[in-house]
């Protein structure tokens, strides 16, 4: 029994990459002639089986790592030519956040989207599929086919109802951007590839690391990183974001926004600490990163809180909160990284409950535009609850798991001496809360002088037929389950400890070698203190979400204020138009702003 | 000289590909200018395989030990085009339905159609 089952535990990363692809396949076959319960009940089963697999390959891994030389072609003398999953706690949470949310999202597409049809199950359990690969990729190529797969798949779904002509175009746009980033990624591959002989990350670690540094490898990294910003939705690589989630199917956008942005992320983190770690300057990486980070967090936040399409809003907050990962894992050490994971792991949670609750808002009243719907949403109190609740978590409420990993980041960013990011932070959080609270305030409680154009329709397409009360289920499961997910997150102290383990984990670097190459034992896990949070924490967050309430009501309420009082707010509205002016744009300013992001890492990373 | 020259030509097919991009005024232009980026990084792995005098890696009828190229990098090659055409297939195919739904394939001009029906994203 106990070889059996350790037996499966070495072939499990590749079953979590199999089992939805085989999914995906028996959807498409089988679908043609089973009515869509079948879909429905197959996908689920399958999304199912990737989350409990995801949580026992996080309970498993600890502070190690599970290796899985595919085909049996093991390295020989730290010499291989086979391909390799590997599998730590970090990757792994990132598999259980994946499945996680593709659960939350089949239970809302089973009532919400009723015009679906088979491909839609083939294309989600893909995604599913392409996702974890991308996770549990051990090999530059591999993450590179990967990246390209989960990308198609996303561009497809995004443009999946083709009847609709803004779906298509922002698909269309979407699919530009990122492929074009998917090259620059594979041209920092290509370099690697010619200086080290290798595809296998860690080899490659081993082998720019025993050899004197150059500038070559310096210009890999910068497209590496670029390449996969574009999927981080980092600025300025991030255009593409709002116009994609403005018109896909609300829970592709839970997908994209909860799940693949972080990966970008992720991946930023992977090949930063077993590729360039050691040969790339540290101090000029995460000066780099911890900028950008910053950038992003203040354009998207002051973007998001200047939106009333509801979609838009989300879109934008998640770029927001995007920068404030990026100052996590830019800060480049082990605490920092524990608390961005609790973050990445909260942030998907609320958002991904978010967007479900606007799809419940477009598909009962065909429009998720804050002004029109002034007042309408007060029929639906349970959808309204999960928009406070889901913006308290944005702005970082305790005991929400965003406010976990937010405290947690804000003592690693001042112990390393970068003070300054605090009020970043901050304020990513301040303004991406208070937007979808004064969302939740107009829409749900009707407060506010009434908006001119309140009621006026502007013929969004529903997603669903006639409104039922088993729908409302359908929603308040997933959103309550995901926010209650949230909670736990923060509540429980083996999370605490297990973020902070696998961090400790993720930025060993010779361990990690060590243990894909087969070279020896590669010693004890490394220790990490548990991270533990303070009264001063608990009351920075309580804070923060005041500070949202208040940004709230002034968005609400600001037409009202004496004319002195808003003449202060001018310049802040010159800013505003301008960031719009440069957001209106197509897909070929998306493409000059890319290579503008490009250059800008490269000099930063070069010089 | 010779051995930089596929290098410089990567680089131009690259960079003239971007520009494309970022100049098209037509959409299926845009995506044969993507599929031109996309060239660039095969031109750019088979330079990095190369070898004078080497022959392809088919050890078929020459003996082990003679001068081949790199077959990774081909082998990379053959799999960057097969995702290179998926993903021309599924953006012309988008594009197609762009064209039905808004009668043009000008991006400008998409643009604009799409904020006359409202989709104003300012306050």
């Amino acid at each position: 029994m106990t070889t059996m089952a350790s037996e499966l535990t070495g072939v499990l990363p590749a079953i979590l990459i199999a089992g939805p692809m085989l999914g995906a396949a028996v959807v498409m076959i089988a679908g043609r002639v089973a009515p869509r319960w079948f879909d429905d009940a197959l996908a689920m089963v399958v999304a199912l089986g990737s989350l409990a697999g995801g949580c026992w390959l996080t309970g498993i891994t600890g502070g190690g790592r599970i290796v899985e030389w595919i085909g049996d072609w093991q390295p020989r003398h730290g010499q291989s030519v086979g391909i390799v999953l590997v599998a730590d706690r970090m990757s792994a949470g990132m598999v259980v956040i994946i499945a996680g949310l593709m659960v939350a999202v089949l239970t809302y597409s089973w009532h919400f989207l009723e015009e679906v049809d088979t491909t839609y199950h083939a294309l989600l359990l893909c995604f599913l599929a392409s996702m974890t690969g991308f996770a549990l990729a051990g090999d530059l190529f591999d993450a590179f086919v990967w990246f390209e797969m989960m990308g198609v798949v996303a561009y497809a779904l995004v443009g999946m109802r083709v009847e609709e002509p803004r779906s298509v175009h922002g698909a269309l746009g979407f699919g530009i951007v990122n492929t074009l980033g998917a090259s620059v990624s594979l041209v920092g591959v290509t370099f690697l590839y010619a200086r080290t002989g290798e595809l296998n990350l860690a080899a490659v670690g081993r082998a720019l690391r025993a050899a004197p540094t150059d500038r070559l490898v310096t210009v890999a990294c910068v497209f590496l990183m670029s390449g996969v910003l574009v999927k981080a939705a980092a600025v300025p690589f991030h255009f593409w974001t709002a116009d994609a989630e403005a018109v896909a199917p609300t829970p592709v956008c839970a997908l994209l926004s909860g799940a693949m942005v972080a990966l970008g992320v992720f991946a930023v983190a992977r090949w930063w600490w077993v590729v360039f770690a050691g040969v790339v300057d540290t101090a000029s990486m995460r000066h780099a990163l911890v900028v950008l980070g910053a950038v992003t967090a203040v354009i998207g936040g002051i973007m998001c809180f200047s939106q009333r399409h509801i979609k838009r809003l989300l879109a934008y907050s998640t770029v927001s909160h995007v920068g404030v990962f990026l100052i996590g894992v830019g800060l480049l050490n082990g605490p920092a990284l524990a608390a961005t994971g609790l973050y990445v792991a909260g942030h998907a949670c609320a958002k991904a409950a978010l967007f479900l609750g606007s799809g419940v808002l477009l598909n009962r009243f065909e429009s998720v535009d804050e002004h029109e719907l002034f007042g309408r949403g007060r029929a639906l109190p349970g959808t309204g609850l999960i928009f406070a609740v889901g913006g308290l978590a944005l702005a970082g409420l305790p005991p929400l798991g965003t406010w976990l990993g937010k405290t947690l980041l804000e003592e690693a960013a001042s112990s390393a001496g970068a003070t300054w990011v605090v009020p970043i932070i901050l304020a990513a959080s301040v303004l991406t809360g208070g937007a979808v609270l004064r969302v939740t305030a107009r829409v749900f409680l009707g407060l506010g002088p009434r908006p001119e154009d309140a009621g006026k329709s502007r013929g969004e397409q529903p997603e669903a037929g006639p409104f039922r009360m088993l729908q409302i289920v359908s929603l308040l499961g997933p959103g309550s389950v995901l926010l209650a997910a949230s909670v736990a997150l923060a509540a429980v102290p083996a999370v605490r400890s297990g973020a902070a383990t696998a961090a400790a984990a993720f930025v060993d670097t010779p361990a990690y070698v060590a243990q894909v190459l087969g070279l020896g034992s590669p010693g004890p896990a490394a220790a990490a203190a548990e991270p533990v949070w303070t009264g001063s924490g608990v009351g920075f967050g309580l804070a923060a979400a005041a500070a949202a309430v208040v940004v709230a009501c002034l968005g609400i309420w600001a037409g009202s204020l004496p004319v002195a009082v808003r003449r202060l707010f001018r310049p802040a509205r010159v800013v505003i138009t301008g960031l719009h002016a440069v957001h209106e744009a197509h897909v070929g300013e998306y493409v000059g702003w890319l290579m503008v992001g490009v250059a800008a890492l490269g000099c930063a990373l070069v010089f | 000289m010779f051995a930089v020259l596929p290098y410089l030509a990567a680089g131009w097919i690259f960079l003239i590909g971007c520009y494309g991009l970022a100049t098209s005024r037509n959409l299926v232009h845009a995506v044969v200018s993507l599929a031109v980026v996309q060239s660039s990084t095969y031109l750019l792995l088979l330079a990095v395989g190369w070898k004078r005098d080497a022959t392809a890696p088919v050890f078929g009828d020459i003996s082990p030990g003679a001068p081949v190229v790199d077959p990774i990098v081909q082998a990379l090659t053959l799999t960057d085009i097969v995702v290179g055409a998926t993903v021309s297939a599924l953006l012309l195919a988008l594009t197609i339905q762009v064209a039905k739904r808004h009668g043009t394939i000008d991006p400008e001009e998409i643009r604009s159609l799409e904020q006359d029906s409202g989709d104003d994203d300012g306050q």
